[in-house]
Formats: C-alpha cells, sequence, structure tokens
C-alpha cells in the first residue's frame, strides 16, 4: 500500500509515479517526477517539442527502466514487478503507439485476434467475430482482411486503437494520437476517445501537443518542461490556461511565445 | 539582368564607414569576399558605426543575408554600432528573425581534438558494452530455446512455415549456381596438377570430399548470411523503426519468441537440406569438368566420387551448416533489434548482419577444422 491519501472528492488514483528520474546514460531527461492519475481521468503529458513526453510514456508501460523512482498501477509497483505480475499488468493496459505499431505481417482481424487468442479462451469463430466488432467500433467495419500497408494513416491509427482495446483494458495509452492526421480525423478520434473512456469506464493517458485536443478531452495534466527537467504545472488543461502562475505553460496554452504571455498575464 | 553586383565602402568625415551593395545579389553568383572589408575595419581602429547604402541595389536574396549577417557578426566582435537603417525592410527583419533566437548553450557540437588513447578507451568501453549485449542476448536466446523444448513459446506457426519457405525454397537457384561453380573451380584447380601425374581420376575424390566436408556447408553459409542474415536484420530494425516491437512488448509477447526464434528454427530446419543440395551439385560442376575435359565418364566419376567420401564426411558438413545456421540468423536478428530508429540505421543494421554473420561462420569453420582433427574425424 502506497501512503497517498485518497482526495476529497472520492477519485481513487489509478497511476502514481514517484521520484520518477528519467535518463539516457549520463544524460538526465528528466528528475523526480510526482503525479498522480486517478480513475477515469482523460490526463494529458504535455510539453514543447523534445520535453520528454513520450519517453515518459514509455516509462510508464515498461519500455524504458527507469534511472530512478517507480511507477504505481494502483497498489502495486510495475516497476519493481517480477516478470510475471508485470505481464498481468500489461494486460490491462491498451497502448496507440505514434506510428500505429501494427503488425505489418498480419491483417487487421490478425492484429487483434492475436491478442484474443493469447490471453482468452474465445474459440477461432468468436474471435473472428470480436476482432470485426472492435474495427467497427473505430469505424473500420469490412477492412477485417486488410493488411496495415493496404490502409491509410488515419485508418492506421484507428486500427491501432481498435488492437489497444481488443482485451478491454482499464488504462489505454496514447502517443501523439493525431500526429499526421487531418483536423476532421484528428477532432474524430478525439471523440472516439471519450466515448470509449465512458463506456469503458477506462483511464486515458494521452501524449500530446494538439491544443485542440487538449482542451477538447483532458481534465488533468502534467507540463514538462526540459530546461528545469520537471514538471512546471499539473491540473486541467483549462485551469492553467487561465490561472498557471508559469508564463511558459501560459504561453504554450495561448500558442503565443513567452514575452506576449508576460505581458498579458491571466 | 545585370551581372555587375558586389560592394564597396567609404569612410566619412565623422568616422562611420558606409557600406554600398550594388546590383543584384543572388546566391546563384556567390557571395563577394568578405576579406576586403574585415582588412579594413581590422586597419582602421577608431570606426564609430558601419552603415549600409542600398540606392543601387537592384535586387537581393539569401546571398546579402549571409553577408550582412557575416558585417554584423564583425560589429559585434568590435563592439562597433551597426546601423541597419540603409537596409532594405524585408533585409531588416529576415536579419531580426535570425537574431531573435539566441544560440542554445551547449547546442554546438564542439569539434574536440581526442587524444589517441583516449579514442583507444572509448573503442574499448564500447566493445565491452556490445559484448555484454551480445552475451546478454545469447543467454535470453537459450532461455527461449529452453521454453520452446517445453512446448511453451509462443510464435506463429504460419511465420515459421513463410521463413521456411523463404530461406529454404527460395534460396535454391543462387545455391545451384554457387555450388556447380565451386564444383567446376575445384575441378580445374585439381585437373591442372594431376593431370601431370596421369592420375585424372583423384579430381572426383577432390572435389567430392572439399564439397562435404568443407565447401558445400560453407558456401550456403555465406551464400545464407547474405541473403537471409540481411533480410533478418532489415526486417527486425523496420519492425523497430515502427514500433511493432514495442507494440509486441507490451501486449505481453517476446520480440526473442515471436521474431527470432521462428527465425533460428526455419535456418536450423533449411541449411542441412541446402547444404546437402550443394554438397550435390557442387559434385555435379566437378563431374562436368571430368567428363567434358579429362575424357572420364559419367559411371567412373561418380564411382569415384562414392568410393572418396564417407557417410562421416557428409554428416560433418551437414552439422556444421545447421551450426552456421544458427550463427547467421542470432547475428541477423540481433543487429536487426540494436537498430536505431532511422533508415540509414537499418541499413547499417542489415550491413552489419552480414559482416558478423561472415565472420561467425569462419571463425567457427576454422574451430570445427581443430576440433575435428583433435577428434579424428
Amino acid at each position: 500500500m502506497i501512503g497517498e491519501a485518497i482526495p476529497a472528492n472520492g477519485a481513487k488514483p489509478h497511476i502514481t509515479v514517484r521520484d520518477l528520474t528519467m535518463a539516457f546514460g549520463s544524460f538526465v531527461l528528466m528528475r523526480d517526477l510526482n503525479f498522480t492519475v486517478n480513475h477515469g481521468d482523460v490526463f494529458i503529458i504535455m510539453g514543447g517539442s523534445g520535453s520528454g513526453k513520450s519517453t515518459l510514456l514509455r516509462h510508464l508501460i515498461g519500455l524504458i527502466e527507469p534511472a530512478r523512482g517507480d511507477v504505481f498501477y494502483g497498489d502495486e509497483n510495475f516497476t519493481k514487478a517480477e516478470p510475471a505480475q508485470r505481464q498481468e499488468l500489461l494486460r490491462r493496459m491498451g497502448v496507440l503507439f505514434q506510428t500505429g505499431g501494427l503488425w505489418s505481417s498480419m491483417t487487421l482481424a490478425e492484429n487483434i485476434g492475436m491478442l484474443l487468442e493469447e490471453y482468452t479462451q474465445l474459440n477461432p469463430t468468436e474471435i473472428r467475430e470480436v476482432a470485426a466488432l472492435k474495427l467497427a467500433l473505430v469505424g473500420l467495419k469490412g477492412f477485417e482482411d486488410y493488411y496495415p500497408s493496404q490502409i491509410s494513416g488515419g485508418m492506421q491509427k484507428r486500427a491501432g486503437l481498435a488492437r489497444a482495446m481488443a482485451l478491454d483494458p482499464e488504462v489505454l495509452f496514447f502517443d501523439e494520437p493525431s500526429a499526421g492526421l487531418d483536423p476532421i480525423s484528428s477532432r474524430l478520434l478525439d471523440e472516439l476517445i471519450l466515448e470509449l473512456r465512458d463506456s469503458l469506464g477506462a483511464t486515458v493517458v494521452v501524449v500530446t501537443h494538439e491544443l485542440a485536443s487538449i482542451f477538447t478531452i483532458g481534465n488533468n495534466s502534467v507540463f514538462l518542461d526540459p530546461e528545469t527537467k520537471t514538471v512546471t504545472a499539473s491540473g486541467h488543461p483549462k485551469e492553467l490556461l487561465a490561472h498557471c502562475p508559469d508564463p511558459k505553460v501560459r504561453a504554450f496554452l495561448r500558442r503565443e511565445t513567452v514575452s506576449e504571455s508576460l505581458q498579458n498575464p491571466g | 539582368m545585370s551581372n555587375d553586383y558586389g560592394f564597396s565602402f567609404v569612410q566619412t568625415q565623422e568616422g562611420t564607414l558606409v557600406i554600398r551593395l550594388v546590383g543584384s545579389w543572388r546566391l546563384r553568383a556567390g557571395i563577394p569576399s568578405f576579406a576586403d572589408l574585415q582588412g579594413k575595419v581590422a586597419s582602421t581602429g577608431m570606426l564609430k558605426r558601419i552603415g549600409f547604402d542600398t540606392r543601387d541595389l537592384t535586387g537581393w536574396d539569401s546571398s546579402i543575408l549571409a553577408f550582412v549577417s557575416k558585417v554584423s557578426e564583425l560589429c559585434r566582435q568590435r563592439k562597433i554600432p551597426m546601423d541597419r537603417e540603409g537596409l532594405p525592410v524585408g533585409v531588416r527583419k529576415l536579419l531580426e528573425l535570425a537574431e531573435a533566437v539566441p544560440e542554445r548553450k551547449g547546442a554546438r557540437r564542439e569539434v574536440e581534438k581526442t587524444s589517441l588513447l583516449e579514442r583507444i578507451g572509448t573503442k574499448a568501453i564500447g566493445a565491452t558494452d556490445s559484448l555484454t549485449e551480445m552475451l546478454a542476448f545469447l543467454g535470453e536466446m537459450t532461455i527461449t530455446f529452453v521454453r520452446l523444448l517445453g512446448m511453451k513459446a509462443r510464435y506463429r506457426t504460419s511465420d515459421l512455415v513463410l521463413l521456411i519457405q523463404q530461406c529454404g525454397a527460395q534460396a535454391l537457384p543462387i545455391v545451384t549456381l554457387i555450388s556447380f561453380l565451386v564444383g567446376v573451380i575445384l575441378a580445374f584447380v585439381g585437373a591442372v596438377q594431376l593431370k601431370q601425374f596421369g592420375a585424372q581420376i583423384y579430381v572426383a575424390d577432390l572435389v567430392g570430399i572439399a564439397m562435404m566436408r568443407e565447401m558445400g556447408a560453407m558456401m550456403t553459409g555465406i551464400i545464407m548470411a547474405g541473403r537471409t542474415g540481411a533480410a533478418f536484420a532489415a526486417q527486425l530494425g523496420t519492425m523497430k523503426v515502427t514500433q511493432e516491437v514495442d507494440a509486441l512488448t507490451t501486449a505481453g509477447f517476446s520480440p526473442l519468441e515471436f521474431l527470432v526464434l521462428p527465425r533460428v528454427v526455419a535456418l536450423i530446419l533449411m541449411m542441412p537440406l541446402l547444404c546437402l543440395y550443394s554438397d550435390f551439385v557442387g559434385v555435379l560442376g566437378g563431374a562436368a569438368i571430368g567428363v567434358g575435359m579429362l575424357d572420364l565418364s559419367w559411371t567412373t566419376y561418380f564411382h569415384e566420387t562414392a568410393n572418396a567420401i564417407t557417410l562421416t564426411d557428409i554428416f560433418g558438413g551437414v552439422f556444421k551448416s545447421s551450426v552456421y545456421g544458427v550463427l547467421i540468423a542470432l547475428s541477423g536478428c540481433l543487429r536487426g533489434l540494436q537498430s536505431g530508429n532511422s533508415s540509414s540505421a537499418v541499413g547499417d543494421a542489415a550491413t552489419s548482419a552480414v559482416v558478423t554473420g561472415i565472420v561467425a561462420i569462419v571463425v567457427a569453420c576454422g574451430t570445427f577444422a581443430v576440433v575435428f582433427y583433435v577428434l579424428g574425424i
């Protein structure tokens, strides 16, 4: 059990990051990160290009080991977990990678089916049906037998999302979901994310610098500042826009330069 | 369009150096030499300011910008104020834009001169790291193999079948060509010498034994290292770039089981078959020379070959080829998984896979030669 008090509004912490230091060799990217993601949050990890947003996400899903610190899911320490326990935790997560990350040697149905085959007791017909359903949820009905290279980038993103939610995960991670999408597709993806959160009851963690997305879907956030190597602001993006004392965060959220932001505070 | 462009400078009474820019400045035509001006500024100790006169400037592009920013840099060094009023508005704006963001501290890479000792040290540390990485990979692969034997490894059978096709049947044409030629070459080398003693018939022994014991396995190994090892590295490298490997890891599938294992198994299974085939085609190549040039009959040639070689020779070669298969697959996959995240990195991975594969094969071949000799095989 970790000694974090449950906040007054009844929200339960789902992901807790404790003193996380990210480093490549001797180069420290971020130092002593501390933040909590509550159940049902749409949590935004924001920051400028090269601030380590995607790297932070890779730490959260165990693709990179932290130089120091821990990541907790509920009460379980993910970072220090035994391999079996870690697999168990991973099974409850879904990840949409920046490039989609679909397995190129498999059709869309096989991409989703592989997870179902591995982790459920479904028979091949049922697997096929569930895979088709997941694809239908993201608007790709009838594309079961296409290979990832045969569909457009936006469709690959959506297929990636269908695969990420194959096992009805408790946490969904999105790495730059709107990168490479046109404004309408990215808006539709945002709506999809919100709908999934509401219907699956999942916690959503999104890495993005897309302002429109941040304000539409986010209800909690952290801002990574590469200069101080730490989180300089956290909270609801709209509140940060209105009240954040840090000019860099305000400038980011208003799409201004820092000097402009200093001239019109609050 | 006039090609007459350039600058001149005059010093006014008040100590202002006015640079007169004339003509049409174009990048295509080059940037006028800066040395004169530098010399002038250096020789005149008491310049109060530097200004520009662009009344006769008829056109400009980035060339003038490059020139003016050099002047600006010179002014900053010598602490002479620069008067930008004379410049066209566009040039002034671009200049401001270029100077708006100050150079980030530490952004510039210093080309440091490193001593020989330091470079040797860095290389040595790098070598240790890559050795550790290789050992870790081998260790994990061993565990994966144990899982395979316990029927616990997870991979797609359809992947394995496809790989078997790719590195088995599809490699036959090239193996045929090379093996036949190797047989021919061996026969030629032997024939020239043996003919002197009237012992042409022993060409069959020579080609047969050489193909079975060494050349069949070796040539198949080298062909497969170039063909399949490189392909493995490129496939896995690309999968890393497109985050497919990450997706496997987070989905709880071990990339080693899922990607590396079927590749190793496919080569272990196919290399012995390819090697046997190569042995046979090599003997055919030798026979072609024997029959065509040394006036031996097909029957005599094959009878002599059959007498010369033993089952031990054949199995020795086949066993070696299996080992080469493991080495090729492992080096291809290791380099692929170590690949960086760019297209050129994938290319490097493929190159390095071939080099590693061939080096490993040759080293293994030498080791086998010694071991077989000691064991008396």
